[in-house]
């Protein structure tokens, strides 16, 4: 769609067709001077409208989501909850991302507005069904006082108002405009659940067809008349600064208009991407390692284990662990394991564009999962008022917690890169995937010391884990992200210690798709099935039997073992095992069956697992959503990390060597929803978790010993 | 001067013969729904048709292509390509869908050559396709699917 076709629609909201519910302050619009010439997809002038919902006058019912979609599924998810209580058909509903602001689409999970922690349904379910049951109020109120019948008589159904007595009978259109002028009630009735007639459902997602045929646009994707391309050199030790920059060659190359030293390094400005990356490759770049991280993964591994035993931050101490572990008849278990930095990696690089209007505001189009954070730092480097910075947030190509950051990083370098210019022209900055892969951010390297003590009736009685990694909140005393799954520990052991210690790098920290449970996951639920192993206890009976406390963990864990038909015999040379994790309020719990491949590396045959995420919204997005996270998981626990070798230069680069997991690797998975009327809880993060420790226990039980060191095949030898 | 076809128009590119094949559908030609994903043939996001047959547009200097007929995600069609996008709608495939351009390519040149595709077919033919979103599981669905329509 070109802007022009865009016009048309703006004007047409602006001429005050239809009904708009949520806040109705003045519509804040693209500067189309500014925008002259750009291709954006999707009905993008509706971003513009403080608004949750639109209702239009031809039928179609626009739901305005303050969350970003990069596949988790918020624009199916929170236009289902507005459709039911609206009572409209499925097929007149549209999304579109929301303007940036705090006031009116912060996430009531945590003010500001952002998208994560697998929030997105959870916060905006009271809010949406509101809006929903309001607008289907007004437009009841309209069609009531249009045909002259009692409110009370009319009926709303798959989008038709209908009055039975008469047999008048409309869509929703035909009143948009009408209900806009009426009192809406002050408290809109709600559904009781067991009405429901959508949620619940498995409705096709709304953002489909478009990525099936090229037509969904990306960031990358948006062009504007007269675009620079700039790209910029970063450096290959963390911390490291520009120390001095040779750009003869590179200004020579066709097609390269400028190099600009800027903080984060230095950008190459170019009529096309192929002259920008040919440019940036042509530059001699020398840096300052004085403040660099010089350490490798090797030495870092060292000097966190130097931190056992010393004085941490305690996060849970009950009962008296030292003297469980001295008890008459106790034996003991004691193992290190060590988690590699995690990159999201995420199929779409980091990339954002900037076009400055005549009256000197500025549109940022970017995949925004902080839209507010990114104005307000977008405004710091340009030196504008934020309210002259408008953040048009895109379809993003997935995220896992890359493109969530406190004070908006790479925002900030792509500013400056614009900043570097005279902002006459439009322009694109982009990451490769080399600068993805060693740009930091990463889930932090940590290091977990387990000790276990299970008493002379097989009992475990004590539990003593200590945590050392960096803390992922930027905190001087305990982080709860760092402890999250251990220091509140599903299983009832009478004497617990969990321990934390922060570790301070140059290497920038962040949270990545189920944050302190991708690795606090993966130690309690493989040093626990160590535990139940020793005393001769099944992996799920074990559980079961210490659970007796979290009613909805054990109910999930039964219904997976169910799904597996756990018990039953298993084809030879396999062997299963079974994690249960809660996070995010959601409870996974999963069984995998693994084998030894021809390449000596785990093949993973088959996953099934049982998720309790509350009142099922959408049970295909919620599939979808296990799917992907056992897919993300079992990629990251077989091949994934990134390394500093000597003197902490990062290894990793790309692809060949940062390995995804492939289709030929994805294991068969079956997935069941345990019903439930508990509020809905989030689901993009929860199914990753359990994956990876379920792994390890089947692969110890195939005799290749316990897995004390994260990715389980070592780079290099695939 | 480098002439070649592009979804069936004649087209021409006249500037640094290396630039890859990716970045003239991107940059020049505005033809956005192929995409960049690692630019050394490690994602399959770039995926186009080139005489037919799969080929990483973002390792392509478009000086080989002189000639040559190109197909992109906006171009594809005939009964592989309707019957793959039926499929992939029908049960929702794409999640962030950023690698999905590239996946519908692979999977309708594997339908071309193979029409009746076994589960080590896929994995030949779209182990080269990278998606972060791990959509793989209904990928291989959806191809079945799409091969039990064209049979009926
Ligand atoms: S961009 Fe061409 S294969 Fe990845
Ligand atoms: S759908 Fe997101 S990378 Fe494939």
């Amino acid at each position: 769609m070109t802007f022009n076709a865009l016009t048309t629609t703006r004007r047409s909201f602006l001429a005050g067709a239809g009904l708009v519910i949520g806040f109705t302050l003045a519509p804040k619009v693209f500067s189309a001077s500014a925008l002259e010439g750009v291709q954006a997809g999707g009905d993008k002038s509706l971003s513009q409208i403080n608004a949750f919902i639109k209702i239009g006058t031809d039928d179609t019912v626009t739901v305005l989501s303050k969350h970003i979609e990069f596949g988790q599924g918020p624009f199916t998810g929170l236009s289902t909850i507005v459709a039911e209580e609206l009572d409209a058909d499925w097929s007149q509903m549209r999304a579109v991302h929301s303007p940036a602001d705090d006031k009116i689409y912060g996430n009531l999970a945590f003010g500001l507005q952002g998208t994560g922690g697998s929030t997105s349904i959870a916060n905006s379910y009271d809010q949406l069904r509101k809006a929903g049951a309001t607008a289907r109020a007004l437009l009841v109120a309209a069609a009531a006082a249009e045909w002259g019948v009692p409110a009370a008589e009319i009926t709303v159904e798959k989008g038709r108002i209908k009055h039975a007595g008469s047999g008048k009978e409309s869509g929703f259109g035909a009143f948009a405009d009408k209900a806009a002028t009426q009192t809406p009630p002050a408290e809109p009735k709600l559904k009781d659940p067991k009405d429901f007639v959508l949620i619940g459902q498995e409705l096709p997602k709304l953002d489909t067809v478009s990525k099936t045929n090229g037509t969904a646009v990306f960031t990358l994707d948006i062009t504007a008349d007269n675009m620079l391309y700039a790209v910029v050199a970063h450096p290959d030790h963390f911390g490291a600064t520009v120390k001095s920059v040779d750009d003869a060659a590179a200004r020579k190359i066709p097609g390269v208009l400028d190099v600009k030293t800027i903080p984060q390094g230095v950008a190459v400005y170019a009529e096309n991407t192929f002259s920008a990356l040919k440019g940036r490759d042509a530059l001699t770049v020398e840096w300052d390692l004085s403040k660099a991280e010089t350490r490798s993964s090797d030495q870092l591994t060292a000097d966190f284990a130097k931190l056992f035993g010393t004085d941490g931050h305690e996060a849970a101490n009950t009962g008296d662990v030292e003297k469980s572990f001295g008890g008459n008849g106790v034996q003991t278990l004691e193992a290190d394991i060590v988690f590699p930095f995690l990159a999201h990696a995420p199929m779409e690089p980091l990339d954002a564009v900037f076009i400055k209007a005549a009256d000197g505001s500025v549109d940022v189009f970017n995949g925004a999962q902080f839209p507010t954070m990114d104005k307000k730092v977008t405004a710091q480097v340009l030196g504008l008022d934020p309210e002259k910075v408008r953040v048009n947030t895109q379809l993003a190509g997935g995220s896992f917690g890359r493109k969530a950051q406190f004070g908006s990083p790479y925002i900030a370098e792509a500013a400056a890169v614009f900043a570097a210019t005279d902002g006459k022209r439009p322009m694109k900055h982009m990451w490769t995937r080399e600068d993805d892969i060693r740009g930091g951010f990463y889930r932090p390297m940590y290091m977990h010391r387990m000790r276990g003590a299970i008493d002379a009736n097989g009992n475990v009685v004590g539990w003593d884990q200590t945590i050392v990694g960096q803390s992922i909140m930027a905190k001087a005393d305990l982080d709860e992200t760092s402890v999250e799954g251990a220091a509140n520990l599903p299983y009832v052991i009478p004497n617990l210690r969990v321990i934390s210690h922060n570790v301070s790098l140059a290497v920038p920290p962040l949270w990545w798709r189920s944050v302190g449970h991708t690795h606090t996951g993966f130690a309690v639920e493989t040093f626990m099935d160590e535990l139940l192993q020793k005393v001769g206890k099944d992996p799920v009976e074990g559980r079961l039997a210490l659970l007796s406390k979290e009613p909805r963990h054990m109910e999930t864990l039964k219904k997976v073992a169910e799904m597996a038909d756990w018990g039953s015999a298993v084809p030879e040379g396999r062997q299963r095992g079974v994690a249960v994790v809660k996070s995010f309020g959601t409870y996974v719990a999963q069984i995998v069956e693994v084998s030894t491949g021809d390449d000596g590396a785990p093949r993973v045959h088959k996953v099934w697992c049982a998720v309790d995420c509350g009142v099922a919204i959408n049970p295909n997005v919620i599939k979808a959503q296990m799917e992907g996270g056992i897919g993300y998981g079992v990629g990251a626990v077989l091949f994934d990390a990134v390394t500093l070798g000597q003197g902490g230069k990062i290894v990793q680069s790309n692809f060949h060597d940062y390995r995804s997991l492939r289709i030929n690797e994805m294991p068969a998975v079956e997935v069941a929803i345990i019903p439930s009327s508990e509020k809905p809880t989030g689901v993009g993060e929860p199914g990753v978790p359990p994956v990876g420790p379920a792994i390890a226990n089947a692969w110890r039980r195939l005799g290749h010993g316990a897995v004390r060191r994260l990715p389980i095949v070592s780079i290099g030898s695939v | 001067m480098i002439t070649f076809k592009l979804n069936g128009q004649e087209r021409t590119f006249d500037g640094d013969p290396d630039t890859p094949l990716l970045w003239v559908l991107r940059d020049f030609e505005k033809l956005t729904g192929t995409k960049y994903g690692c630019g050394i043939a490690q994602c399959g996001a770039c995926t186009v048709h080139l005489d037919g047959s799969t080929r990483r547009s973002c390792i392509t200097p478009i000086s080989t292509v002189d000639g040559s007929e190109v197909i992109t995600i906006e171009g594809i069609e005939g009964k592989e390509a309707e019957a793959v996008r039926k499929a992939w709608i029908a049960i929702d495939v794409p999640q962030c869908g950023y690698c999905q351009s590239g996946q519908i390519m692979s999977a309708v040149s594997l339908l071309q050559l193979t029409p009746k595709p076994t589960d080590e077919d896929i994995d030949g033919a779209m182990a080269g396709n990278i998606c972060r979103c791990a959509t793989y599981h209904r990928i291989r669905q959806a191809i079945h699917n799409a091969a039990d329509t064209m049979e009926g």
